[in-house]
């Protein structure tokens, strides 16, 4: 069986892989270390650890100071807090003067679970791909976070990586390399172009793996950097195929989504099916049920898959 | 020429520079920059440690601008001071301009953080103050608050923040003229009492006049000498001051003058 681990672990380790790298490296947590797993990071560093109490506004305010004075400030919450309570800061204390501050929120997507709607952030990445210079970083796995989080430290300029709480397969082996602003071909196709971000990269390859038993071939991007997004790599494969599914736990409106559907609707018009959360928010439940309840599976992304080859001309 | 009358002159100089340029864009916060023209003068004429030369000197002082629609007066200063040529002064607000309406860190030498939305330049202070402590730095760091502006729930999280991690190489300017847009700060939302709040943040709260340059100049340096805290200073201040018609005047909060009240202004700036 896959090893099940969550990124937000991954993100623990490889943030105190940087920091002992790179003693410039700091970390801010708004009273969810424990969580966010930047806890590991506070043991091993405490000097260069700042927790600011549960006050999300003043953490980012503060992360783009530390970045001014030369730091290269880590900043974590919950999804739902680190985007959307601060988003203004965000936007004009990170975004609009350019830092190199780095969001690292966890707990996104409905797979928070048990906490419920209030606590699911289904609207991250619409909200944090409208600022100019950010750049927005949904790893699939594991190791697919951990070189993240090593590539947003290399990176001048603001970077938001959404990360989740609960375990999910590893997809990627240790040749994987994963690089800001490059789709990976997850799995090679003609019949159709699945394009995934996060855990549901995992559902899309099972999805594949099903159609393939009745003759449709399927393509999987793994497209974990949502913005700047690999136009050259979804475009060249959909001239391929001629229809699209899009997957993501996150709103079908403003993510993954909207960003193919815009790329597709200005330079190749195809038959898409946008495969998320339908203008709803999420509830209480386990994980699993959760993503069964809302159609974040493999036999959604497959019925959505025949739905666009159906209405292919 | 002594001390005083130097910062005064220079104050002098901020003032005309601020009334000439905001009657040149047409627009822009006359009022909330002239009540801050005397701090901001001895902060950039006697207090900072500074090069226009090298504007990103590592060992420099910082100050930021946490009141962004006050740009003017620091447009006015660093000009004067000679980070970018006077001149430029006339370009304030119109296309193509690194002096936008409110100050932004990408475009203008000597401005540290892009400011104007309210209530966020203290905690990019408190940043920059936590970077010099990891680096055991000797540059300290100013901001200067509005007395509307710290309605905004953020400067209070702020302010938790900077007593909580001991930032005694921070000072925060409190630019008390009493009035904000809609009217006076008392009757929109009060804000007092001021000094006690701020002390019960654990801050080390210093009252003065903030147009009195040896009063602003005996709280810097017993701000330095506050160990294990922050500082605030609250400066009373006069909206406008400096423009007859314009102090104490709510209307001259955003508003540029008119060209016959420029030159009012400047007769009274001489």
């Amino acid at each position: 069986m896959t090893e099940k681990i969550a990124t937000r672990e991954a993100y623990g380790k490889a943030i105190v892989e940087l920091g002992n790298n790179n003693k410039d490296v700091v970390v801010l947590d708004a009273d969810l270390s424990k969580s966010t797993k930047t806890a590991l990071f506070a043991k091993e560093f405490p000097e260069r650890f700042f927790d600011m109490g549960i006050a999300e506004q003043n953490m980012i305010g503060t992360a783009a100071g530390l970045s001014l004075g030369g730091k290269i400030p880590f900043a974590s919450s919950f999804a739902i807090f680190a985007t959307g309570r601060a988003f203004e800061q965000v936007r004009n204390s990170v975004c609009y003067p350019n830092l190199n501050v780095k969001i690292a929120a966890t707990h996104a997507g409905v797979t928070v679970g048990e906490d419920g709607g209030s606590h699911q952030s289904i609207e991250d990445i619409a909200i944090m791909r409208v600022l100019p210079n950010m750049t927005v970083i949904v790893p699939a796995d594991a190791v697919e976070a951990a070189q993240a989080v090593h590539a947003a430290a290399q990176l001048k300029g603001p970077c938001y990586i959404r990360l989740g709480r609960s375990k999910v397969p590893v997809i990627h082996n240790d040749q994987y390399q994963f690089e800001i602003g490059k789709a990976h071909i997850a799995r090679k196709g003609e019949d159709v172009t699945i394009i995934a971000c996060g855990l549901m990269v995992a559902e899309a390859l099972k999805a594949a793996e099903g159609l393939a038993q009745e003759g449709i071939e399927a393509m999987v991007i793994n497209a974990a950097t949502v913005k700047p997004l690999d136009e050259e790599t979804i475009l060249e494969s959909v001239k391929q195929t001629g229809a699209v599914v899009t997957a993501e736990e996150h709103s079908i409106i403003g993510g993954l989504g909207s960003a193919v559907t815009e790329l597709l609707a200005e330079h190749y018009p195809v038959p898409v099916k946008r495969v998320g959360v339908t203008d709803k928010f999420g509830e209480s439940g386990s994980p699993e049920e959760l993503l069964q309840h809302f159609g974040l599976t493999a036999e959604g992304i497959t019925a959505a898959a025949k739905e666009v080859i159906k209405r292919k001309k | 020429m002594s001390n005083y009358e130097f910062l005064e002159k220079k104050a002098k100089t901020l003032r005309k520079y601020i009334v000439e340029m905001i009657t040149e864009a047409g627009s822009g916060h006359p009022g909330g920059s002239l009540s801050a023209a005397d701090i901001v003068s001895v902060l950039y004429f006697k207090e900072m440690r500074l090069d226009p030369q090298q504007p990103k000197w590592p060992d420099r002082d910082r100050f930021v601008l946490s009141k962004g629609h006050a740009a003017p007066v620091l447009y006015a200063a660093l000009a004067e001071k000679g980070f970018f040529p006077v001149e430029q002064l006339k370009t304030l607000r119109k296309l193509n301009s690194p002096l936008q309406g409110h100050p932004d860190v990408k475009h203008v030498p000597g401005v540290e953080m892009s400011t104007g939305s309210l209530g966020q330049g203290l905690s990019a202070a408190n940043g920059m103050a936590l970077a010099g402590k990891l680096d055991k730095a000797s540059w300290r760091v100013h901001v200067l608050l509005g007395d509307g502006e710290i309605q905004e729930g953020q400067i209070w999280e702020a302010a938790m923040a900077a007593a909580h991690y001991k930032l005694d190489n921070l000072v925060a300017f409190l630019d008390h003229n009493g009035l904000q847009i809609d009217g006076a700060v008392s009757n929109i939302m009060s804000v007092e009492p001021v000094a006690d709040k701020w002390r019960a943040f654990g801050w080390h709260v210093i009252e003065i006049d903030g147009h009195n340059y040896q009063q602003i100049i005996a709280a810097l340096d017993e701000a330095k000498g506050v160990k294990g805290k922050p500082t605030m200073i609250i400066a009373e201040t006069v909206k406008g001051k400096g423009v007859s018609f314009m102090e104490n005047e709510v209307g001259w909060h955003g508003n540029a003058p008119k060209p016959e009240e420029l030159d009012q202004a400047l007769s009274e700036l001489e």
